[in-house]
């Protein structure tokens, strides 16, 4: 019997009805996420990843389907994954770590213990030294990596990461994938990741579903098996800059012509 | 002069100078420096204030004297001392200036806090805030002050009338700083609160609520001198004690030196609530960071 998947998507669909016409953000999509496994999202803008990011968290009800986590329905609940989106969205009335301890602490842990907790993880994971400055004296990596620690320290075996390293520079995002790799070998937890950087896709993923848009579905699944862990020498290697090539033919495929730039 | 000779028909002394920037082929370069900032030193600064104000309080007790400054309308400053010297020391100096304040502080802290609370409260439904919206800004249209008389009648002569109209004008533009404080929150960040499991509590004390501070700081000067602006005009309406009700007594007495003085109390003590509230301000910047 195969193993139960950690997270399920199972024929989730979103319709929107506008005054009598109806806008399908996202076709029905079955998607199973295995336990431990790293499995990313590329597509173009439009393709539903945030709508499915935001059912799965239970920010928004989907029209059909369910949303299973191990095996038990958490379609419409909230708290059940971790949840990192786009920005940061560090406060900035609170220290680095205060703004790390802030799910455990909405989840009830007392302040002093989830300070104990975060503390070691935070000198662990670079950020020693920056315990109690302020986010708005951080650099954008910086800033990502608390905001990630705080997504990680919620104790949630699912995490979604939504662009997390979209606004970073070149050298920065490099950085940032290897460290999130470092964590999440560390971390243990399923990682469902939405990019529009395929490169970062396949550097990071077991999985890659490839989705197009108009209406928003799951093309591919696309199993990436590169050995872990993974060196950055891997991404000049043939096999790496193959399966790079098919998803971004998949890509332009979907794409509207684009007219050629002059 | 040089000028004749040269090609260019520059006229004026600076002509040998404007002649060397021109290139013979392309346009000219503006030369042109960073405009220099000469600050004064700050003595000097300081002096021409003094100097100022004396030469001011000098030119109003001559011209009093001499007569081309009717002392019966305007009085002088000789006359303003010798009449504050008599209001501090045999009149109610004092007692008008605790009336006075005393409202003006007890309007500024119902009226922030009130203000404050409601702005808030206009976060946890957005039926509610829809309601209460145009009565919020029916009520920031009307001149408040028209309702005075009013005002006076239901509450009495004494402090709670004062009280009543100070709150009343810095009541509204608590709420509706407030109110948009809690329009500013960024939805994406109630999506975090929200996808870490939080209640709808949770994302008002740990997020709405301290994001608000700021806003509700910035607006404690605005109503400082709101409330001290309700005071007066209530203690102008109707009253025994105050600051505002010296000013209209001297004034429909003809005691044109002791509304001058009393002028002159109420600014120093506008002054002085003012400097409190700034500083009261950057404690609370200070402690809203942790």
């Amino acid at each position: 019997m195969a193993v139960r998947p950690k997270l399920v998507l199972d024929n989730v669909s979103m319709v929107f009805e506008t005054k009598g016409s109806t806008f399908t953000a996202l076709a029905p999509v079955h998607l199973e996420v295995p336990a431990g496994k790293f499995i990313s999202l590329i597509g173009p803008s439009g393709c539903g990843k945030s709508t499915i990011f935001n059912i799965v968290a239970g920010l928004q009800p989907p029209t059909t389907g369910k949303v299973l986590i191990d095996g038990e329905d958490a379609t419409g609940f909230i708290g059940q994954v971790g949840y990192m989106l786009q920005k940061d969205l560090l406060l900035p009335w609170r220290t680095v770590l205060d703004n790390v301890c802030l799910g455990m602490e909405i989840r009830g842990t007392p302040m002093a213990e989830a300070r104990d907790r975060a503390a070691p993880l935070l000198r662990k994971y670079g950020l020693g030294g920056f315990e109690s400055l302020y986010p708005a004296s951080l650099s954008g990596g910086m800033r990502q990596r608390a905001a990630l620690l705080r997504t990680l320290l919620v104790d949630m075996d699912v995490v979604l990461l939504d662009e997390p390293f979209g606004a970073l520079d070149a050298q920065t995002k490099a950085q940032m994938q290897e460290w999130l790799l470092q964590l999440f070998n560390d971390f243990g937890r399923t990682v469902v990741f939405v990019t529009h950087d395929v490169e970062e896709a396949v550097f990071l993923s077991d999985d890659i579903y490839v989705m197009a848009s108009r209406p928003g579905r799951v093309i591919e699944q696309l199993p990436i098996d590169l050995p872990r862990p993974r060196d950055r020498s891997i991404v000049s290697s043939p096999r790496f800059v193959a399966m790079k090539k098919y998803c971004l033919d998949l890509l332009h495929m979907e794409a509207p012509a684009a007219p050629v730039a002059a | 002069m040089t000028s004749k000779s040269t090609a260019f028909p520059s006229p004026g002394p600076l002509s040998l100078f404007g002649a060397r920037l021109r290139r013979a082929d392309g346009p000219r370069r503006a030369r042109r420096r960073l405009p220099t900032r000469r600050d004064w030193p700050s003595w000097s600064i300081v002096a021409f204030q003094i100097g100022f104000l004396v030469a001011l309080i000098a030119l109003w007790e001559i011209g009093a004297r001499v007569g081309f400054i009717d002392p019966f309308f305007w009085s002088s400053p000789s006359a303003i001392w010798s009449t504050g010297v008599v209001y501090f020391t045999e009149g109610n100096a004092f007692v008008d200036i605790a009336h006075t304040f005393r409202s003006t502080l007890l309007g500024f802290f119902i009226g922030t806090t009130a203000g404050g609370l409601l702005g808030l409260s206009f976060w946890w439904s957005s039926n509610y805030a829809r309601i209460v919206q145009p009565y919020i800004i029916c009520l920031e249209s009307l001149p408040k002050l028209a309702l005075a008389p009013l005002i006076i009648l239901v509450f009495g002569m004494g402090l709670a009338s004062k009280v009543a109209i100070a709150t009343a004008l810095t009541l509204v533009v608590s709420t509706l700083t407030a109110f948009a404080g809690v329009q500013a929150v960024d939805k994406d960040q109630e999506k975090l609160f929200y996808s870490l499991g939080a209640s709808r509590w949770q994302v008002f004390t740990k997020l709405v609520a301290p994001f608000c501070v700021p806003w509700l700081i910035s607006i404690l000067r605005v109503n400082i001198g709101l409330a001290l602006t309700g005071s007066i005009v209530g203690e102008f309406v109707a009253s025994q004690f105050g600051l505002g009700r010296t000013i209209l007594y001297a004034g429909q007495t003809y005691e044109i030196a002791l509304v001058w003085v009393a002028v002159f109390v109420l600014s120093a003590l506008s002054m002085v609530m003012y400097v409190a509230v700034s500083w009261l301000e950057s404690v609370l910047r200070k402690g809203a960071r942790n």
